[in-house]
C-alpha cells in the first residue's frame, strides 16, 4: 500500500496544494491546446472543449481514480489486472493493450517536444535566440529545427552546431528519462518539480501580461492587433461561417475530447495506476477535482490568452489557421513575445526551462502504467521493465524525427493515439465504470474518504450521459471520415492511412507495439491464474 | 473581439479560476486535508524500492 511522508501543519496543505495541482501542468496546457483551439477556430472549440470537460474529462477523470484505488485495495496495480478484477471476462484484460500502447506510443513523441523545449531554454541561455530584426528567423529557425521541409532533415543542423540540432536535445531528454526511472530517482526530480510548477505559473503570468499589453507591435499590419488576436481564439462566429457550420465538425469535437483527455491524463492509463497505491480510506474526490481545475486554470487562463492571441498578432492568421502540427505554434508564437520583453532571454530561458521540467514529470509518468504492468504481469524487476520500454520507445522516437516533413509522424500518432485511441479508452473505462463495476458501487468507492460532497447526478452523467455523448461524437467522425471527404481543409484521417506510406508506416509499427503487449498480457493472464489456483489450494 | 467573444472568454477564464479558487479553498480549510489528500507526485511506488 502507499508509504506518504507524514505531513503536519497547516503551510503543509500548500504543500498539497503544489503536489495535486503541480503533476497537473505539461505540454497540453501551454503548447498542445492553443495548436488545436487555433486549428479548429477558437470560439466554436471552445464550447466543444467546454462541454468535453464537464461532460467527459470530469466524470472520467472520478471513474478512474475510483477504479485505481479499488484495484489496488484488491491487490493490482496495473491497468490490465484491474479490467480483469472489475470485469470478470477472458477478454477484459486484453483492453488494456490500449492502456499500455497509449501512454508508451504518446512518450515517443512527447519526449520530443520535451527536447525542444530544453532546446530554446539553451538557446536562451546561450543567447541564441536572437534573430535581430528578422521578423521570420524564428519561424525559419523553428521550421529547420524539427525539419519541416523534408523528411530528415532535422539530422542535419548547417552551422547551428549542437545547440541547433533537436537529435541531440531529443537524446539528453531520452538518457535523462530513462536514468531517474531507472534508478529510481524520478521522486528526486518530482519533488523539485513541485517547486518549479509554481514558478511555470508565475512566469506565465508575466507573459500573459506582456502579450496583452502588445497593442498593434506593426503598425504596417493594423489588423494584427491583441483585440483581433483574442477575438480569433474566443469569438465563437468566424467571418464567413455560422456557428452551426463552426459546430458541426465531429473531428473538433473528438479532438476537443482529446484535448481534455490528454490535459486530464484521462484515458492514458495513469491514473488508474496511481490511483491503486492511494490507500483505502484517503480522499481521492476532491484530489482529483483539484488536479483537473489547476489544470484547466493553466491552460485556459494561461494557455488560451497567450499563444494564439500571440500567433495572431506576430505570425498572422493564416500561419493560426494552419499551425504546424499540434504544437509548432507555441515555439513559433512566444519568442516573439520575449523579444518584446525586458530581459526576454531570461524569461525565455526560464519559461521553457520550467515547461522542459514539467514535462520530464509527465513523461517519467507515462512510462509508470507500463512498468508497473510487467512488474506485476510478467515478474519483471523495474530496470528490465525500463530497459524494455527504452527500447521501444527509441525505435518510435527514431521515426517521429525522421519522418519530419510537415510533422507527419508526429502528428499522425498525436491524432491516432493523443486522441483516438485516448478516446476509445476513455470510452471503454466509462463503460466498465458505469455498467460493469456498476454507477452505485463506483460512486460508493469515490465517496469513500471524500472531503467533498458528491452529487447523485454524477452516477447518471457516468452511466447515461457520457456514454451518450463519447458514441454519438465517434459516430459522426466515423461517417465523416468514411462516407465524406473529411472535415473542411483537413485530412481525412481513414484515407490517409492508404494513402500515404509514412501515415500507414507509423500505424504499423503501433500495431506491432500493441500485438507485443497483447503477447505479454496474455503471459501475466496465465500467471495471474496459476497464482489464484495456488492460493485457492492453500485455502482448502 | 466581438461581444459573443467577451463573454466566451470572461466565462470560460473565470469558470477555469473559479474553480480553481473554490478547490483551494477547499484545501486550505478542511481539517486533516494534509494527511488524505494525494497528487501524483507524492505517490510512491513500491516497486521503486526493490534493488
Amino acid at each position: 500500500m502507499q508509504d506518504f511522508r507524514p505531513r503536519d501543519s497547516w503551510t503543509s496543505r500548500i504543500g498539497v496544494i503544489l503536489a495535486v495541482t503541480g503533476s497537473a501542468v505539461g505540454l497540453g496546457n501551454f503548447l498542445r491546446f492553443p495548436g488545436l483551439a487555433a486549428k479548429y477556430g477558437g470560439g466554436a472549440f471552445m464550447v466543444a472543449y467546454l462541454c468535453a470537460f464537464l461532460l467527459l474529462g470530469l466524470p472520467i477523470a472520478f471513474a478512474e481514480w475510483s477504479m485505481g484505488r479499488y484495484g489496488g485495495r484488491h491487490g493490482f496495480n496495473s491497468s490490465p489486472g484491474i479490467y480483469r478484477l472489475v470485469w470478470k471476462s477472458r477478454i477484459a484484460p486484453y483492453f488494456g493493450i490500449l492502456a499500455m500502447i497509449v501512454p508508451v506510443c504518446i512518450y515517443m513523441y512527447y519526449v520530443y517536444i520535451e527536447a525542444w523545449c530544453l532546446a530554446y531554454s539553451a538557446r536562451y541561455l546561450f543567447g541564441r535566440m536572437d534573430f535581430g530584426a528578422d521578423p521570420s528567423g524564428y519561424e525559419r529557425f523553428f521550421a529547420q529545427f524539427v525539419g519541416i521541409h523534408a523528411h530528415g532533415e532535422s539530422l542535419s543542423t548547417p552551422g547551428e552546431g549542437l545547440l541547433g540540432s533537436a537529435v541531440f536535445f531529443l537524446i539528453l531528454c531520452f538518457v535523462l528519462n530513462f536514468t531517474l526511472i531507472y534508478r529510481g530517482l524520478s521522486k528526486g526530480i518530482e519533488w523539485f518539480c513541485r517547486w518549479a510548477m509554481p514558478a511555470l505559473v508565475v512566469c506565465g503570468l508575466l507573459v500573459l501580461i506582456r502579450v496583452l499589453t502588445l497593442g498593434t507591435p506593426d503598425p504596417a499590419k493594423p489588423d494584427q492587433n491583441i483585440l483581433n488576436g483574442l477575438g480569433y481564439m474566443w469569438n465563437p462566429v468566424k467571418p464567413g461561417t455560422t456557428f452551426w457550420q463552426e459546430l458541426a465538425n465531429a473531428e473538433m469535437w473528438m479532438a476537443a475530447a482529446g484535448q481534455i483527455f490528454f490535459s486530464l491524463s484521462v484515458g492514458f492509463g495513469i491514473i488508474i495506476t496511481y490511483a491503486s497505491y492511494v490507500k483505502k480510506d484517503d480522499d481521492i474526490a476532491l484530489s482529483c477535482l483539484t488536479a483537473c481545475a489547476g489544470n484547466e486554470f493553466c491552460e485556459v487562463a494561461l494557455g488560451g490568452l497567450i499563444t494564439v492571441p500571440a500567433a495572431f498578432v506576430f505570425l498572422g492568421p493564416q500561419v493560426v489557421q494552419n499551425p504546424p502540427g499540434t504544437f509548432g505554434l507555441g515555439f513559433m508564437a512566444l519568442p516573439h513575445v520575449f523579444s518584446q520583453m525586458p530581459l526576454g532571454n531570461v524569461v525565455g530561458f526560464l519559461f521553457f526551462f520550467l515547461l522542459f521540467l514539467s514535462a520530464v514529470t509527465s513523461s517519467l509518468s507515462m512510462l509508470q502504467p507500463a512498468v508497473a504492468f510487467l512488474e506485476e504481469g510478467l515478474g519483471l524487476h523495474r530496470k528490465a521493465s525500463v530497459a524494455l520500454l527504452g527500447f521501444i520507445t527509441a525505435l518510435g522516437s527514431t521515426g517521429v524525427v525522421f519522418f519530419s516533413k510537415d510533422l507527419l509522424a508526429l502528428d499522425t500518432l498525436d491524432f491516432w493515439i493523443g486522441t483516438f485511441c485516448l478516446y476509445a479508452l476513455a470510452a471503454f473505462q466509462t463503460i466498465l465504470f458505469g455498467w460493469v463495476l456498476g454507477a452505485k458501487s463506483g460512486m460508493a468507492e469515490l465517496r469513500r474518504g471524500a472531503e467533498i460532497h458528491i452529487p447523485e447526478s454524477l452516477r447518471y452523467v457516468i452511466q447515461y450521459v457520457t456514454p451518450v455523448y463519447l458514441f454519438v461524437v465517434f459516430g459522426f467522425w466515423l461517417r465523416q471520415n468514411i462516407f465524406a471527404a473529411g472535415a473542411e481543409g483537413q485530412p481525412n484521417r481513414l484515407r490517409q492511412l492508404v494513402t500515404d506510406p509514412v501515415a500507414a508506416a507509423v500505424m504499423i509499427f503501433v500495431a506491432a507495439v500493441a500485438v507485443l503487449f497483447g503477447l505479454f498480457i496474455a503471459q501475466a493472464v496465465r500467471n495471474w491464474r496459476r497464482a489464484e489456483a495456488a492460493a485457492e489450494e492453500v485455502a482448502i | 473581439m466581438t461581444p459573443g467573444g467577451w463573454i466566451v472568454m470572461i466565462l470560460s477564464v473565470g469558470g477555469a479560476t473559479a474553480l480553481l479558487a473554490w478547490c483551494l479553498y477547499k484545501v486550505l480549510s478542511t481539517p486533516g486535508s494534509e494527511q488524505h489528500l494525494h497528487g501524483q507526485v507524492d505517490m510512491h511506488t513500491p516497486d521503486m524500492d526493490s534493488p
